[in-house]
């Protein structure tokens, strides 16, 4: 899932600073999951920014709104009477949805309430790490299903750097050193010889590095 | 002969190696990089010149590098993965080949957050094996990263690569220096030993794998003038091992000069350690903000003067 987490509130007060009514509106996907932009967020949010306002002096009016997903128009579509007549959506869902609504309906300006983080799973009760850098050439088949372009600060192919220690990274002691936990796992595996040859130069064009990337279901194609 | 560099004649030659480090400085003075070239010059085969190192910008290894190479000094060039793609980094390769320089050791680099741009994009388009691998290339196939053919005068360098038997997981670093043989170092420095112990156990695995006959294993050394210096290793730098005994010794010296040479002869009593140590081939010296001892601990070990290949 992608994991978000919301821009702190004086930066989102700023944001609506010039507005006296806004759309605050949530997604019932990821981040409904992830805490940071479900129904629920969406009602705490508007609260918290209305009494901030109070404070000020300077009144809002805020229309609530969570559609199933805000990543498909067929989903954003139906909110269409909600924000047609207000200037300004103030969306918590990811990047993407930010940008859906801002393509399918650029007449209203929607503008990000939450920083979009990475593509990951909760390892614990509210607690996500990041697994996947959506580099487009999956390698999880060698190293035991654990991702060293996501989670290793070097990017490294060829298995840990100097720096590893007590299964820590060299950069930060609360973070795992990826590198420790994918030889592990392939000893455990049987498959340490994964580890022997030299991994080449990765291709990046598959990654960012290319320009925007699309992908086609050929087979679904109308 | 790969290179041709006098640290490639000396490792060949079979006679014990002294390599030393040399910090460029946080500004554009050259006299400051023969300043500090000076302690090395003669007593040493090659320094390192390193390449930003802990992620602080300084004068570049190459610039740096060339500046030592014309006061006498044979440099050793680090690189690392860190600031440059692998565009960058085969246009600097052909670039230290031509200002004449001819060893170049290959790093993943020190992550920028410790640096004074944490803030950067960490580039780590390849790393270090690759890097080693891509040199080696260049130098014996003749080609680029791609495939291209480098027409004439392909660099011709001494390849270096770093090996730490202190990191973890401790099982995976003789592997690893294996694979970085196979990618094609023809010679390693390690990662300084204060933990005698353990850097043995390490050297009895490699030398059971029989790769010390495959490539050049120079030992690192710091010595340090201060309790402060080791616990500062010890508890802030990931991959060092540093036994309280010899935070123990060097809190009983007493005063400034008892503790100079209490770390002194620690140094000393490392490097006659690894001497005796099959499948050791030199020192690699890294007095960090210390070069001046470098004659001193050198004269004393009885490694002057050095070899004349
Ligand atoms: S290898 Fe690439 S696609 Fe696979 S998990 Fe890692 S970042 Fe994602
Ligand atoms: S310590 Fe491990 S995770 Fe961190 S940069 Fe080094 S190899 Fe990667």
């Amino acid at each position: 899932m992608i994991v978000a987490d919301r821009k702190p509130l004086e930066e989102i007060l700023e944001s609506i600073k010039d507005f006296d009514k806004i759309v605050l509106m949530g997604c019932g996907g990821c981040v409904t999951i992830c805490f940071s932009g479900g129904a629920k967020s969406v009602e705490l949010l508007a609260s918290q920014i209305k009494i901030a306002r109070k404070k000020q002096g300077k009144e809002i009016e805020i229309i609530e709104c969570t559609p199933e997903r805000q990543c498909e128009f067929e989903y954003i579509d139906p909110c269409k009477e909600k924000f047609e007549s207000v200037p300004v959506v103030l969306s918590i869902a990811c990047g993407v949805g930010v940008q859906t609504m801002n393509e399918r309906h650029p007449d209203t300006i929607t503008i990000p309430g939450l920083n979009t983080k990475f593509m990951g799973y909760p390892v614990e009760h509210a607690l996500w790490e990041e697994r996947c850098a959506g580099c487009g050439n999956c390698l999880l088949e060698w190293t035991g299903g654990v991702c060293p372009i996501a989670r290793c600060a070097k990017k490294l192919l060829n298995g840990p750097c100097g720096g590893s220690s007590d299964g820590k990274c060299e950069v930060d002691k609360e973070i795992d050193c990826v590198w420790q936990i994918i030889y592990d796992r392939l000893k455990k595996l049987n498959k340490l010889e994964n580890l022997t040859a030299v991994r080449k130069p990765k291709d990046w064009r598959t990654s960012t590095s290319a320009g925007q990337r699309k992908v086609e279901f050929k087979e679904a194609m109308l | 002969m790969k290179s041709g560099s006098r640290l490639e004649k000396v490792l060949e030659s079979g006679a014990f190696s002294v390599t030393a480090e040399l910090g460029p400085p946080q500004n554009a003075n050259v006299e400051s990089v023969k300043k500090k070239a000076k302690h090395c010059i003669g007593n040493v085969e090659a320094a390192n010149v390193t390449d930003n190192q802990t992620a602080i910008v300084r004068m570049s290894s190459i610039a740096a590098g060339v500046i030592a190479l014309e006061c006498g000094l044979e440099p050793v060039i680090q690189m690392v993965c860190r600031d440059r793609n692998r565009i960058a980094m085969q246009s600097d390769i052909l670039g230290a080949a031509a200002l004449g320089l001819k060893n170049l050791l290959c790093l993943s680099g020190d992550h920028q957050v410790f640096g004074n741009h944490p803030d950067a994009k960490g580039v780590y388009d390849i790393d270090s094996m690759q890097l080693i691998a891509m040199v080696k290339q260049m130098r014996d196939e003749k080609t680029f990263l791609c495939g291209d053919e480098i027409k004439e005068c392909e660099p011709k360098f001494f390849i270096g690569a770093a090996a730490n038997p202190f990191a973890d997981p401790f099982e995976f670093r003789v592997m690893r220096l294996a694979k970085k043989i196979e990618a094609g170092a023809d010679f390693i420095q390690t990662q300084c030993i204060f933990d005698i112990e353990k850097f043995e156990k390490w050297m009895k695995l490699v030398v059971a794998e029989g790769l010390h006959k495959k490539v050049y294993i120079t030992a690192g050394l710091t010595p340090v003038r201060s309790e402060r210096a080791l616990k500062y290793m010890k508890n802030n730098v990931a991959g060092i091992s540093v036994p309280d005994e010899l935070i123990a010794r060097m809190e009983k010296a007493k005063d400034k000069e008892e503790k100079m040479e209490e770390g002194i002869k620690i140094c000393l009593e490392t490097i006659e350690a690894v001497k005796n140590m099959e499948g050791v081939a030199g020192i690699h010296l890294m007095p960090i903000g210390w070069e001046s001892v470098t004659p001193t601990i050198l004269e004393r070990a009885g490694l002057l003067p050095r070899p004349k290949v």
